[in-house]
């Protein structure tokens, strides 16, 4: 029999491997077709109408106009949509022949508004409403009274940052025969539409969800959302595939934001470092629901003292949605920068800081050691030099450090892999490949599971149709899919064994599948081709079903979570021009098990990328007089480029006391530190903090006339 | 001299493989630009100097030899079919009419009523037949004249590998060869497009015949969600087509007018690196 425990190592032929995704070819040849992509015979185009006011009472919509230009086919309202609460609020909806007339039918829906006063500014406490909210351990007041610790105090701000996917949010609806079939750009194929049939009468039983390629959601895209009911209902008017899309303003304002962090930070070191006490008073908003401030301190947890006062501010913007890592990377920004503020204060050295208080984390080993690794890499002993570089010339350059933890484990999923006579293989999940790799995962884990290349096994995903997965969210869809298809694998080929052993007179325990044959254990001579035991499946395919079940998969050490991290970065500041370059930064990560090295490392990669991007550009620029964002565009909300990234270096943790773990998301957790990191690497450059993020050349500027060696 | 200051932050962007562009002056990726009133640098022939986009005055800084225009919203466009390789920042100046106490262009400009009437160039408003050469074959469709390329080839003609991101010139995402230099297709009508030979990421390779970007772009996982992809791809393999020993610092100027959300940029340097090395 065999088992469904991961190989050990050396025993793997594929997992851990660096493996080309298994889609790469579709995509870089432009035959992969996103949900943008997707063309129906048929089609209308649908545009939105979207709210110019952030706060404002709907006194009447006028469609007239717009339902009376040729080759528009339906307008989408909402009787009872009485009042527009954001910018980008959608208020109507218009599907016509061509993308074009249905965008110049949105400029002739007429929406007479009252404004009201509305409220954008999300940077001040004063604006919060309701009672704070209060977590505390220890007793603060009591640790500040010792007067032989260190107290510093600092202000620290990170703005709402949107998720600008490159392919924007929106579907291709279809009603066809009283079934509706949907193709969202999403990154929750299975759930996608639980009550979406809602507004358009048809039950979740004849709704049918396909998303094979999707361009990025970032913790942005699970639900079908208002546009996806709104695409359905056109579809039911007209009788024909819609196509709605949100343009890119719209995206902007309305389809992504996470939420702002602002604080005030107080810590309390002894004169050895070991931090002793943390008071936070933590305000921002997410748009115009509730807020939960960050976590403080982050990753150290064991500080005996701590207290954290969180106060959210409504503000008439887009919602919340998830990003990358919720409510980590603010909380990574406001601790990492506040502690080495303190260790600043205490003229010590930020690496020594942190080995000193890793025993205030939950995972003191894996921290000590990663921070060895980081500062060989970066070469943090040679380069580093306390707050200021004292050296002449106007470019300054400075090291920062930051620490970051995740969970990480496996979410629920189920998976069919079958074995036909013919030695095909196919394994269907109702996952989605967002350019993580998911694909790539469940081809290396069935096709290792059956001892066959890679190209022997065919994967089939996205889905509703396919075995329930969970969403793509949280860094859970490799420990879930991994899990279920490792289980869904071994079973078929354990029927497969059962089936060739009673046929060749051998138990099928001493059997086993390698190198695409089915051989006996002790007697690898004594073996038949992969295809010609299939061959005596006869008729019947085998079709089994693996189940990921995260509390028993986790005790059967399938899977596991909780990873730690830690990056370093190395940059330059122009202390005349206020720029900020970045020259290198390091990240030194651990996921247990790593399936596919390859894509694994691109994922650091490319959250060390995003990362980079939020601490030196991004930020969504309201004003508070219009209430509208400055720069809902490509051009003013900036992105980082090919040029902005510096050199970058991936140390992935495995071997003994990693890849024993079982296996472990990795998204989220290498997102969350580089705001800090690169915080903390241009204190040390410039000899003051700059106490907001995005690091903007105003804002250096700023912080080097208060202070610093300018 | 008038100046143009732009916001320290912003960095203009440009289409891809500028190496042999007209950008002195931007002084620098990052620091604040400072640029001459672009009227006083007008070229005055065609010569394939871009032209800046009507949507914001802020994008003049972008000034390249591919860079083609957008003018979704006008409908009797005056273009000299049948073939207009880019079109001249005059021509684009009078066809917006900015830029006019400069160059004393205002008596140049007919109200668009009157050239409609008296120019037997002007086409439509409501749908036009025209053929475009994709790929080597000519495909005829009938388009509206403010249809952009990038809508044509993804609405009309099912070729989806250009993807549409930004809509405006900033992303890459969109990229096309016309004539064997990568423009943004969003940026250009389709009817404006008629006579040259366009060639999209459908016609440089398949998955079964991958070029040797295309390859490389696989082997160094060049790509995440894959969105920006195809524009990446096309315009690296214009460059490295190119210059196929490019230093770093060419690669990283050249590719800068392409935007990637999933931050593939490792692997998109390994690419044109490899590619250096000659193992692309
Ligand atoms: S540059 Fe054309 S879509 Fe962005
Ligand atoms: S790979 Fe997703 S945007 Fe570039």
């Amino acid at each position: 029999m065999a088992k469904a425990a991961w190989p050990e190592e050396g025993k793997r032929r594929h997992i851990g491997r660096r493996i080309d995704r298994i889609d790469g070819a579709e995509k870089v040849t432009g035959a992969a077709k996103y949900s943008y992509d997707i063309n129906r015979p048929g089609m209308l185009w649908a545009q939105l109408v979207t709210s110019p006011h952030a706060l404002a009472e709907i006194e009447s919509i006028d469609t007239s106009a717009a339902k009376a230009l040729k080759g528009v086919e339906a307008v989408w309202t909402d009787p009872d949509l009485d009042k527009v609460q954001y910018i980008g609020q959608i208020v109507a909806a218009v599907a016509a022949v061509t993308e074009e007339i249905a965008e110049e039918a949105t400029r002739l829906v007429k929406v007479k508004y009252n404004p009201l006063k509305h409220q954008v500014v999300d940077s001040d406490p004063a604006l919060s409403q309701g009672e704070p909210s209060k977590r505390e351990q220890g007793d603060v007041e009591k640790a500040f009274a010792d007067p032989g610790l260190v107290v510093t105090a600092g202000d620290y701000g990170i703005p709402v940052i949107t998720h600008c996917c490159l392919e924007p949010h929106g579907q291709v609806t279809e009603i066809r025969d009283g079934e509706l079939h949907v193709w969202p750009s999403t990154q929750n194929v299975s759930r996608y539409s639980d009550r979406l049939g809602d507004a358009v009468d048809i039950p979740q039983n004849k709704i049918h969800v396909e998303t094979q390629y999707m361009g990025g959601g970032f913790g942005s895209k699970f639900g079908f959302d208002a546009w996806g009911m709104i695409g359905a209902v056109l579809s039911k008017q007209t009788g024909k595939p819609v196509k709605l899309m949100l343009n890119r303003a719209t995206e902007l304002e309305t389809a992504g934001n996470r939420p702002s962090a602002f604080a005030k930070i107080k810590v309390g070191l002894q004169q050895d470092g070991l931090i002793a006490v943390v008071d936070a008073e933590i305000w921002g908003s997410g748009g115009g629901g509730g807020y939960n401030p960050p976590p403080v301190p982050y990753v150290f947890t064991k500080v005996p003292n701590t207290r954290v006062i969180g106060k959210g501010i409504r503000t008439n913007r887009g919602g919340q949605r998830a990003w990358r890592a919720p409510n980590h990377p603010q909380g990574c920004f406001l601790t990492m920068s506040a502690l080495e503020d303190a260790a600043a204060a205490l003229n010590m050295d930020a690496l020594d800081f942190f080995l000193r208080n890793v025993q205030l984390t939950d995972r003191p080993e894996v921290y000590a050691e990663e921070l060895q690794i980081a500062a060989d890499l970066i070469g943090y002993r040679r380069k580093a030099h306390l707050r200021g570089d004292k050296n002449a010339g106007p470019v300054k350059r400075g090291l920062g450090i930051s620490m970051h933890t995740w969970g990480g484990r496996g979410h629920p999923s189920e998976c069919d892999v079958t074995i036909n006579s013919d030695g095909s293989v196919e394994a269907k999940i109702g996952s989605q490949d967002l350019g993580t790799g998911t694909r790539t995962v469940i081809d290396i884990v069935v096709a290792e599971t059956l001892g066959l290349p890679l190209d022997a096994v065919k994967v089939s995903l996205g889905k509703n149709a396919y075995p329930a997965s969970g969403a793509s969210g949280g860094s859970t869809t490799v420990g879930g899919v991994s899990t279920s298809a490792r289980n869904a694998a071994t079973d078929a080929l354990n029927a497969l064994l059962a089936m060739v052993g009673r046929r060749i007179g051998i138990d099928a325990d001493a059997l086993e599948a390698k190198d695409g044959r089915i051989q006996e254990i002790s007697k690898p001579d004594n073996s038949l081709s992969w295809r010609d035991a299939c061959a005596l499946l006869g008729p019947n395919s085998i079709t089994k079903r693996g189940i990921n079940t995260p509390n028993e998969s986790e005790a059967q050490g399938m899977i596991s979570s909780g990873v730690g991290g830690v990056q370093m970065a190395d940059v330059s500041v122009d202390i005349e021009t206020g720029v900020v370059s970045i020259n290198e930064v390091i990240a030194v990560q651990d996921c247990g098990l790593i399936i596919d090295l390859k894509t694994a490392e691109s994922q650091v990669y490319g959250a060390l990328i995003m990362g980079v991007t939020f601490a030196l550009y991004e930020e969504c620029i309201y004003d508070a007089i219009t209430g509208r964002m400055l720069n809902a565009d490509m051009e003013f909300y900036r992105l980082a480029g090919l040029s902005d990234i510096g050199k970058l270096k991936v140390h992935m943790m495995t071997g003994k006391g990693y890849a024993d773990r079982g296996v472990i998301g990795l998204g989220e957790p290498p997102a969350i530190s580089p705001g800090a990191a690169i915080s903390n690497a241009v204190a040390n450059a410039i000899g003051v903090r700059v106490p907001h993020l995005p690091l903007t050349p105003d804002r250096v500027i700023a912080a080097l006339q208060k202070g610093g060696i300018a | 001299m008038a100046f143009l200051f732009i916001a320290p932050w912003f960095r203009p962007r440009l289409p891809s493989d500028r190496l042999n562009t007209q950008t002195s002056k931007i002084s620098c990726a990052k620091s604040p630009v400072v640029l001459e009133n672009p009227s006083s640098i007008e070229p005055e022939v065609n010569h394939q100097s871009g032209v800046p986009r009507p949507d914001a005055f802020l994008l003049l800084v972008e000034y390249s030899e591919f860079h083609p225009i957008k003018r979704k919203a006008t409908m009797t466009e005056k273009t000299n079919v049948p073939k207009i390789p880019a079109v001249s920042r005059r021509g684009f100046l009078k066809g917006i009419g900015i830029g006019t106490a400069a160059t004393g262009l205002a008596a140049a400009v007919k109200p668009i009523a009157e050239a409609a009437e008296n120019d037997s160039n002007v086409r439509g408003p409501g749908e036009v037949p025209i053929v475009l050469k994709i790929n080597g074959k000519n495909r005829t469709l009938n388009v509206e004249p403010r249809v952009t390329l990038l809508d044509a080839l993804r609405n009309r003609l099912d070729l989806t590998g250009a993807k549409k991101v930004c809509d405006r010139g900033t992303c890459g995402a969109c990229t096309v060869l016309l004539d064997g230099k990568p423009i943004y297709s969003c940026s250009m009508l389709a009817v404006e497009a008629e006579g040259s030979a366009i060639t999209t990421i459908e016609g440089i390779g398949t998955p079964v015949k991958m070029n040797f970007v295309q390859k490389s772009f696989v082997h160094n996982d060049a790509q995440q969600c894959g969105f920006c992809t195809p524009g990446f791809v096309m315009a690296s393999t214009v460059f490295l087509e190119k210059h196929p020993n490019p230093t770093p610092e060419e690669i990283r100027f050249a590719l800068g007018g392409n935007l990637c959300r999933c931050g593939t940029y490792a692997g998109i340097q390994e690419v044109a690196t490899s590619a250096m090395k000659g193992g692309a």
